[in-house]
């Protein structure tokens, strides 16, 4: 998994609250068999009309957040359906952090296996670094995954809370499927276990 | 010992390894793999070089791209969802898992499959990659949706990476009123909570309107768990559950039934067991429910009127204002005015037997509107032979519906069953999002009653009218 260690980018505000993975990345991609690609159909219906041409308006479609890195979103970001082709889209697009007060579970946990950092803040943080991204391209935000702070463009400092075993994982870019088969004598202790107390199963 | 919660003792049960800042590894009974969410796993699995770690828990059905027409057994004609149908094929076939496939009389969908095969137990730890998974909750069992990477590290190790959940008991006292189901308990649940109200949590059904819903009936109340934000959604075992389980044909029999039973009934949550959050509704409260917006949390009772954005505060006035656009409804219209296109009754949410028999009892003798576009679409092809051989496909084409093959169908439109732009639909699923059955489609969650009685007067209806009793002519 690529690493996570820090980051200075262009952030892009989107100040919806619930966007969910049908908006992320709406069903008609997610019949693709590979993990990339997916980047040109990320918010697909809200960045492209009937015809499939641009929304000028939609916040990715603006010449100053075409090559945003960071965005910066409202309460319960990635809501909805389980699929990992939310943050694949995501990353793919060229996103690696996203800034929001709250997310739903399996999409938090999805971004972690894509070297992706979702960051929770304050809402008056979130308001304050919102309001930094609409400033645009020159607006640029560091977010440091070691020091766990995000700095706005003004110089103003953010301390967010952080995991330490995700932060490790992502520091280090660590393979999760790798460390578990490190456990592989306490699996078969557990099933040899189980075999006995639940034969059932 | 401390008193534990159902949730804190089939956790406990699973722990395969935990560190000490509370990282754990929990051991996982049963996988059911889809076809979406599944061919990047194997691939994975395959350029690793590793195996199937226990190819007899995992079971896979194909279900999110199916077609449902009865011309489907002629082959799909959609070319990415064929590749995706015969990796499927091939992934379960080389990994030697539980498999069934389109052509299999008990192909549906894999939240109506596991249970009604009895791969679903109490006390199990289930996941797929599929949010719904909740739905397993019923039994008991700690089910939840995971993300493609988790789903080759249980392919790859049974095991799963997990921190624990607070506990949330929701708790429904007292007897739901005549024309109210487990739909709306679970829809007014949300409707009190949010949508991220049970975020960091596995919520706990409890209360007597629960302990009196059948097996069905909690399976849709713990489908929507996950729309309440809760990782999982859980229901204590009891008679009804193993009534349920017995005779099944992966069900455990003879001593081991018996072993099985003596644990499973230790599966409660102690008298005394801690909660980091508790909601009490009371049954009578709760009328039939529709949702007017773009998120489930969006709900009301059919009596009322959509809200102006103005009522809400924080980001959600901006959300609802959002929400009527899309949904093309003005603030203080009743939501009995509401006319709609199109009824669909199905999903992992609502395309079981006793949801067909509900709705079919509404139609029964009745026809769908002019102009209106119904189908049904049941769960599994097993539901759809029980449903025949009782009348009620009979019921629903004498309506005018289309009675259609098994699968996920239009709850999320990746197969040829979709909403065209602007298009209203009146739907038993579970998700309401811009775009969701279609782009541009506009959706109205409900019962499989209420969405019956839509079908019947073109529009958003409270099926408590057509459920009095007709006065005969004078």
């Amino acid at each position: 998994m690529e690493k996570f260690e820090k980051l200075t980018g262009v952030a892009a505000p989107l100040p919806v609250i619930n966007v969910d993975t049908d908006m992320i990345i709406p069903k008609q991609f997610l019949k693709t068999i590979k993990r990339e690609g997916l980047g040109v159909n990320l918010f697909d219906e809200m960045r492209y009309d009937d015809n499939g041409n641009e929304v000028p308006d939609f916040v990715l479609n603006k010449p100053q957040y075409r090559n945003a890195e960071i965005l910066v979103a409202g309460d319960n970001f990635g809501c909805g359906s389980s699929r990992e082709h939310a943050p694949w889209a995501i990353k793919d697009f060229g996103i690696r952090c996203i800034i929001a007060p709250s997310y739903a579970d399996i999409f938090y946990n999805n971004c972690f296996k894509n070297g992706i950092l979702p960051i929770i803040m304050p809402q008056e943080e979130v308001d304050a670094l919102m309001k930094d991204a609409e400033k645009g391209s020159n607006a640029r935000i560091t977010v440091d995954l070691e020091t766990q702070t995000v700095t706005s463009s003004d110089g103003e400092v953010f301390k967010f809370e952080m995991d330490p075993f995700r932060k490790h994982c992502l520091l280090e870019g660590l393979d999760d499927i790798g460390l578990t088969m490190n456990r592989s004598d306490e699996i078969a202790s557990f099933e040899s276990r189980a075999a006995t107390e639940r034969p059932w199963v | 010992m401390s008193p534990k919660t159902l949730y804190d003792k089939i956790w406990d049960a699973h722990l395969v390894h935990e560190d000490e800042d509370g990282t754990s590894l929990l051991y996982i009974d049963r996988h059911l793999v889809h076809e979406v969410t599944s061919p990047q796993a194997f691939e994975g699995l395959r350029m690793a070089g590793r195996k199937v770690h226990a190819p007899d828990k995992t079971i896979a059905v194909p279900d999110h791209n199916v077609p449902t027409t009865p011309d489907r057994v002629e082959g799909i004609k959609n070319e990415e969802s064929r590749i995706q149908l015969e990796a499927l094929d091939k992934n379960a076939t080389e990994f030697g898992l539980n498999y069934y496939p389109v052509t299999d009389i008990r192909q549906g969908i894999v939240h109506i499959v596991g249970p009604e095969q009895g791969w679903t137990l109490p006390g199990m730890t289930v996941v797929c990659g599929d949010s719904h998974t909740a739905t397993h909750g019923a039994f008991g069992a700690l089910a939840h949706g995971i993300g493609t990477s988790e789903v080759e590290h249980v392919l790859a190790t049974q095991t799963l990476i997990q921190s624990k959940s607070k506990n949330m008991k929701v708790e429904i006292t007292g007897k739901l009123q005549p024309g109210v189901t487990a739909k709306d308990i679970t829809l007014a649940v949300i409707g009190v909570t949010g949508t991220a109200g049970g975020t960091g949590h596995v919520i706990e059904y409890t209360g007597e309107a629960i302990r009196s819903l059948s097996m069905e009936g909690r399976m849709t109340v713990c489908n929507m768990a996950i729309e309440g934000g809760a990782r999982a959604g859980l229901i204590a075992p009891d008679e009804t559950t193993f009534e349920y389980i017995k005779g099944r044909p992966h069900a455990p029999k003879g001593a081991q039934w018996e072993q099985a039973l003596a644990w499973w009934k230790t599966l409660f949550s102690d008298d005394d067991a801690h909660w980091d959050k508790v909601i009490t509704l009371k049954a009578e409260d709760i009328a039939p429910c529709v949702t007017w917006g773009t998120s489930p949390e969006d709900v009301l009772p059919i009596t009322g009127s959509v809200p102006a954005p103005e009522s809400f505060s924080g980001g959600k006035v901006e959300a609802a204002k959002r929400a009527l656009d899309y949904m093309g409804l003005e603030a203080g219209t009743p939501l009995s005015e509401i006319e709609i296109d199109t009824v669909f009754i199905g999903s992992c949410t609502n395309g079981r037997i006793e949801d067909l028999r509900a709705a079919a009892e509404i139609l029964k003798g009745r026809k769908v509107k002019d102009g209106i576009r119904a189908m049904v679409v049941p769960g599994s092809g097993l539901v759809r032979a029980q449903a025949e051989e009782e009348g009620l496909s009979e019921i629903f084409e004498q309506a005018g519906f289309e009675w259609r093959l098994a699968g996920c169908s239009m709850c999320l439109a990746m197969n040829p069953d979709q909403l065209a732009p602007g298009e209203r639909c009146a739907a038993t699923s579970n998700r309401n999002f811009e775009g969701r059955q279609g782009r541009g489609g506009r959706t109205h969650l409900m019962s499989p009653q209420m969405a019956a009685a839509a079908a019947v007067t073109g529009r958003l209806t409270d099926v408590r009218d057509l459920m009095a009793p007709v006065a005969e002519p004078a």
